[in-house]
């Protein structure tokens, strides 16, 4: 596997029982770079980026991260794990631990971190992720825009080279997207590597380096923002976006 | 006038017959013509069933059956000559409950788990030191087949619930399992032990064991019963507990796994201290079931608190005085349930921190 990229995906399928959901991806992201995908609901995206993590098992191809291949070897998939972290739509914030709590619990238990360097650490995303008052409450007793926001701290606790967001905004309500998506370009300016799944144009427009465009489990279209907005090429990019953009 | 800004910070009290006592009334005793009936018919029927029931208890009521067998009923044929050990044993414990009270409450982390290592480990030295050990003159051996009463009671009903939590939170987890035969042997566990009565298990432990087991190995009654009851209720436990599992969503088992969490992080941090929560209700119920079905030993001839008061009916001052047993007995088994119950509405609470 070459040096030049991080994710390297060969002809990625997936089935569900009959459902083919994913029909031979091929990807490869740069260090550093930034992609967003875009897609209609049930066009394999979400599929395709929990596969990069093992939440869901590809059945045929390759997924190389890190130089590790990503095989059932439980130790490569550990491995893969520790290097990748992940936001979810539904936040799934641990609601039985404080905010700190749920920081630190990966590092103290996976990266074998002393307490007091794991609570320093999520103190300090606490504060990059602008909610530092909130550490000792539960995550019930936060807003969903505060939620994702100490998710997004867990996530990056474990000091990953990659960050995946699965419509890190679609469970939020609007007053409370613009603060997620400023911690998210923050994040993308820092030079870290991450793949999303959103909806939101404008994140896409601002930081993205690569627009990945999905339908029927197939890549159908890859672009720069700028020529994948004002040219797509694909008819049916066209027609995504002639009903996105409205 | 009222204006934009005093909205949010302006509130009128509410009528004077919706709060305080008068509210309350209104609410709940006198809500419309017909509460108003119910209410008065309540009373009337508590007055013909309290009434006559008070007299009997005060002055019919020949409460020497249960003041003269006091020592029958706590511990049945332990020796008499040795029964200080039994009311040490019980001292030592309510000391610990009532240091408990204050512990718990403090913040002292680091006293809270000293006081819960002390509760875990201090059923072996309690232990040993009401079964003596042989030869010595001071602590004398006392035979398990002289453990009775309440004392046996408690002694199978709290290794019971202590030993059938791990095995049913296992076979919870057996079932559940990605592995074919961890889960086929779990599943077949609990809905063999499931299926049958109570009674059969403990017959099995004490007439099939001694046929497995090599002629000289025998194994006192009252461990074959502290083990049956254990078995028993685990495999119940593990369904209730497997209903908390299927309680956590999804989200849980992802968001821990792409952490890295290893599965048993995941389980140990994660979900069972979530799916354990919300079992508690249903569990203490068990366990509340599991301290009166203790009763059933005596079908295979162990004297726990049942049975001894039962045979204070055969005394010969005692013939008639089955309402004074029974009805004390009942009571004992109320007020020990009773107490299960609060403090499981108060571990409840004190769990419910935050939760969403």
């Amino acid at each position: 596997m070459s040096e030049e990229y991080i994710i390297e995906c060969r002809g990625v399928k997936k089935w569900y029982g009959e459902f083919q959901a994913l029909k031979g991806i091929d990807f490869k992201v740069k260090k550093g770079e930034v992609i967003v995908i875009l897609g209609p609901s049930g066009s394999g995206k979400s599929t395709f980026i929990r596969t990069i993590n093992r939440l869901e098992e590809h059945q045929a191809g390759e997924i190389w991260v890190n130089g590790i291949e990503l095989n059932n070897d439980v130790r490569n998939i550990a491995e893969i794990r520790k290097e990748i972290g992940m936001v979810f739509q539904q936040f799934n914030l641990f609601p039985h631990l404080t905010v700190l709590d749920n920081i630190t619990l990966a590092p103290i238990w996976v990266r074998k971190w002393d307490k007091p360097k794991a609570e320093a650490k999520a103190m300090e995303l606490l504060e990059r992720v602008k909610i530092p008052e909130q550490a000792n409450k539960y995550p019930g007793q936060l807003s969903g825009g505060q939620q994702q926001r100490v998710a997004i701290a867990r996530a990056l606790a474990m000091e990953p080279e990659i960050m995946l967001f699965d419509e890190p905004t679609s469970a939020l309500d609007p007053e409370m997207i613009k603060e997620v998506l400023e911690v998210m370009i923050d994040l993308a300016k820092t030079g870290m590597t991450i793949i999303a799944v959103t909806h939101e144009m404008g994140f896409a427009k601002t930081v993205a380096d690569r627009i990945v465009f999905f339908d029927y489990g197939l890549i159908v279209e890859e672009n720069t923002p700028n020529e994948f907005f004002s040219n797509p090429k694909h008819e049916r990019t066209k027609l995504f976006l002639s009903q996105i953009l409205h | 006038m009222t204006t934009a800004t005093d909205v949010s910070t302006v509130y009128e009290a509410p009528p004077r017959t919706e709060i305080g006592v008068l509210g309350w009334l209104k609410h709940n005793l006198f809500g419309s013509w017909i509460d108003a009936i119910l209410t008065f018919l309540s009373l009337f029927i508590l007055y013909i069933v309290l009434v006559p029931s008070v007299r009997w208890a005060v002055t019919e009521a020949n409460w020497r059956a249960i003041t003269t067998n006091v020592l029958i009923l706590i511990h049945g044929p332990y020796p008499q000559d040795q029964d200080w050990r039994v009311f040490t044993s019980i001292a030592v414990i309510v000391l610990m409950g009532i240091i408990s009270l204050f512990v718990y409450r403090s913040s002292n982390k680091k006293l809270r788990q000293i006081m819960t290592i002390v509760w875990v480990v201090s059923p072996i030295p309690i232990w040993y030191f009401l079964a003596g050990f042989a030869g010595s003159s001071l602590l004398p051996q006392v035979e398990y087949s002289k453990w009775g009463g309440l004392l046996l009671t408690f002694v199978l009903a709290i290794f019971g619930i202590v030993a059938s939590f791990p095995i049913g939170v296992l076979l919870a987890l057996g079932r559940q399992s990605n592995m074919p035969i961890i889960k086929w042997i779990s599943t077949l566990y609990i809905e063999v032990v499931r299926g049958v009565p109570f009674i059969t298990v403990l017959f099995m432990a004490q007439v099939m064991l001694p046929l497995v087991l090599p002629a000289d190995v025998r194994i006192p009654g009252m461990f074959r019963a502290m083990v049956g009851t254990a078995l028993f209720s685990a495999a119940y436990l593990a369904e209730n507990v497997r209903g908390g599992l299927q309680a956590i969503p999804r989200g849980q088992y992802e968001a821990a796994d792409a952490l890295g969490l290893s599965t048993f992080q995941q389980m140990y941090f994660i979900i069972l201290p979530q799916a354990l929560r919300t079992v508690i209700p249903p569990l203490v119920g068990q366990f509340i079931g599991l301290f009166k079905d203790t009763s059933l030993v005596a079908i295979v001839g162990l004297l726990d608190f049942l049975k001894v008061s039962q045979s204070i009916l055969s005394q010969a001052g005692f013939l008639g005085a089955q309402k004074e047993v029974y009805i004390f007995d009942a009571l004992i088994y109320f007020i020990f349930s009773f107490a299960m119950s609060a403090a499981s509405l108060r571990l409840e609470k004190n769990l419910g921190v935050g939760q969403r």
